[in-house]
């Protein structure tokens, strides 16, 4: 892991992607990680085109700039790649997950992405129909970005979501995003 | 035990007061500041505070009750940003003017117009002259630390002032970050109960006046008082800050020195940027540039003296102001630290960076720029322009 890992995370308003990037800091932080949360707020309604962003590190953190060259870019809605670049600014080796039914290699072609680059795929929106019964990709692709990125474990991953989301829901919805972080965990596609 | 957590700076504070508990908090929520009253509102619902939430119907309202309360033998509290600072402008003036140490958390943000909801220093700046203790933070933790220490500073018999917090709108309001909470007991023991200093309008054993008319024969012995009390101010800001960090592992001074004992080149910048402006002064200094920064935490009183000798050293300095003094001799942080350093016999050359307006980020090769410009100008001796705007469009 470089010193600061940064991740930018793409998606739409009301598909929990700010929520995201919440829950995967106070995962890394139950770690004993340095993190940073914070969305990018601008006109918010549902649907609109919103960036949200991390910073992980091992030691303290004082910069409070933007995320502008991300290692880490995931895509929480499909349809953003044909309307944002979210390839804008990424380092050389930048790791992309997808929310998407296509495979990795149509991606790579998709998002003309350079050979040191990694991306991975998967079928959020299929699995939180199968698991939580409605299209809320943000769960899934947390689990999505911890098997990419290998940032937290798995089970901290699991442990923050039960915390966070215990207070608001039932213990049936919360199984349910347990299921849907682990299942896009074993299943999201490296090419 | 403290407990270490990950929140963003607006819920840090919500908690600080949460654990002040203060008598009354009157509040008319506006963003960036909207989440403290949010969440201490939640506080109220749940029985978790005592305090009294008196909503009211504008920012001007919200000081109004404030200035009530806090006359009445109140401890108070209140949080807003921008607009809604500039709304209390009439008020700011007359808590300071009758000497009442409310804490308001003001959660930086541009003034309107054109409308910005983003994260700079005009709303706090244009206030810098209503009589109000400024103290400014990094990030959440300092936001956090500063809101408990206030009350300590502000309710002082020698000062007995109103004390304005400040933080970046949503860059530490809405970010999340890890900080350190203290413990409950901690904040109670440390803040104690609060009695009033002198009588209050509900203290009838000891009938007052407050806010009576002062004409030509006592209003400008009135304003006297409270220019002493400023003065006197920053003394018990050391010393609450040294108790506080006897407890609390962090000790706060009148501003942070970073690398600047033997820098020949320095930055002054508040809040936020500092924390970006550190991560260049370690890459300056791998370099072999003697690099420092010196980031202001107490603005008003403004600790003249000791800015003009922790900067005495360097070669060149630039200041850089998130808020603009139109047609001024710079921004307001600018001719403050200028003026501060004009009777060393060998002053340092300086600039003035006007940067950020309306939450314009401040990155990383931004800062790098500003000190390759102090590196030249610490080489000619001379400035090619002595204030300007930076990440702006040309």
């Amino acid at each position: 892991m470089a010193e600061i890992l940064e991740i930018r995370w793409h998606g739409r308003g009301g598909q929990g992607t700010v929520t995201a990037a919440k829950v995967l800091a106070e995962a890394a932080m139950a770690e004993g990680k340095n993190v940073q949360a914070f969305p990018e707020y601008g006109p918010e309604r549902m649907g609109a085109p919103l960036r949200a962003y991390n910073r992980v590190s091992v030691k303290p953190m004082t910069l409070h700039c933007q995320v502008t060259n991300p290692a880490v870019v995931a895509v929480v809605d499909p349809t953003l790649l044909d309307t944002v670049d979210v390839t804008d600014g990424t380092t050389p080796d930048a790791v992309f997950i997808i929310n998407t039914s296509a495979s990795p290699k149509e991606l790579r072609a998709k998002m003309k992405l350079k050979k040191t680059q990694k991306v991975f795929s998967v079928d959020a929106n299929g699995i939180s129909i199968a698991t939580i019964g409605r299209v809320m990709p943000n769960t899934p692709m947390l689990g999505a970005v911890v098997k990419a990125t290998g940032v937290i474990k798995l089970e901290t991953l699991l442990k923050d979501i039960k915390a966070s989301f215990g207070k608001k829901f039932s213990e049936a919805i919360i199984n349910n995003n347990l299921s849907a972080a682990t299942k896009a965990y074993e299943e999201v596609k490296a090419e | 035990m403290p407990k270490k957590v990950a929140m963003t700076g607006n819920v840090a504070v919500a908690n600080a007061m949460r654990q002040i508990n203060p008598d009354v908090c009157a509040a008319y929520p506006i963003t960036p500041s909207t989440e403290i009253v949010q969440q201490f509102s939640n506080f109220v619902a749940d029985g978790i505070v005592d305090t009294v939430l008196v909503t009211v119907e504008s920012e001007h309202s919200a000081m109004s009750a404030c200035i009530g309360a806090c006359a009445a033998g109140g401890r108070v509290m209140n949080a807003t940003s921008a607009n809604g600072l500039a709304l209390m402008w009439e008020m700011l003036y007359i808590a300071s003017g009758n000497r009442l140490p409310i804490i308001l958390s003001c959660v930086n943000r541009a003034l309107s117009a054109p409308i910005n909801i983003h994260g700079d220093h005009s709303d706090s700046m244009g206030a810098r002259d209503s009589g109000w203790i400024q103290l400014y933070a990094e990030n959440a933790q300092e936001a956090y630390d500063n809101t408990i220490m206030a009350p300590r500073i502000g309710e002082h018999f020698d000062v007995r002032l109103p004390v304005m917090s400040c933080m970046d709108g949503f860059i530490i309001s809405h970010s999340i970050e890890n900080i350190e909470l203290l413990d409950d007991k901690q904040v109670k023991d440390f803040i104690g109960p609060y009695k009033s200093n002198v009588p209050t309008l509900l203290d009838i054993n000891n009938p007052v006046t407050m806010g009576a008319l002062h004409l030509q024969d006592y209003y400008i012995e009135s304003k006297r008082q409270q220019h002493e009390a400023m003065k006197k101010a920053k003394k018990v800001v050391i010393d609450v800050g040294k108790e506080y960090g006897k407890f609390s592992g962090r000790t706060y001074g009148l501003f942070e020195e970073y690398k600047l004992k033997d820098a020949d080149i320095a930055l002054v910048v508040l809040n936020s940027a500092a924390g970006t402006a550190k991560v260049v002064v370690d890459e300056l200094r791998k370099q072999g540039i003697k690099a420092g920064l010196l980031k202001p935490r107490l603005f008003r009183p403004f600790p003249y003296l000791e800015v003009a000798n922790a900067l005495k050293n360097c070669t060149a300095v630039c200041v850089m102001d998130r808020a603009d003094s139109f047609g001024g001799a710079g921004g307001p942080l600018f001719t403050e630290v200028r003026s501060a350093l004009y009777d060393l016999p060998a002053r340092p050359l300086m600039i003035n960076k006007i940067y950020g307006l309306g939450g314009r980020d401040l990155g990383l090769e931004d800062v790098r720029k500003v000190y390759r410009e102090l590196v030249k100008l610490a080489e000619s001796g001379k400035a090619a322009k002595l204030y300007e705007y930076i990440t702006v469009r040309d």
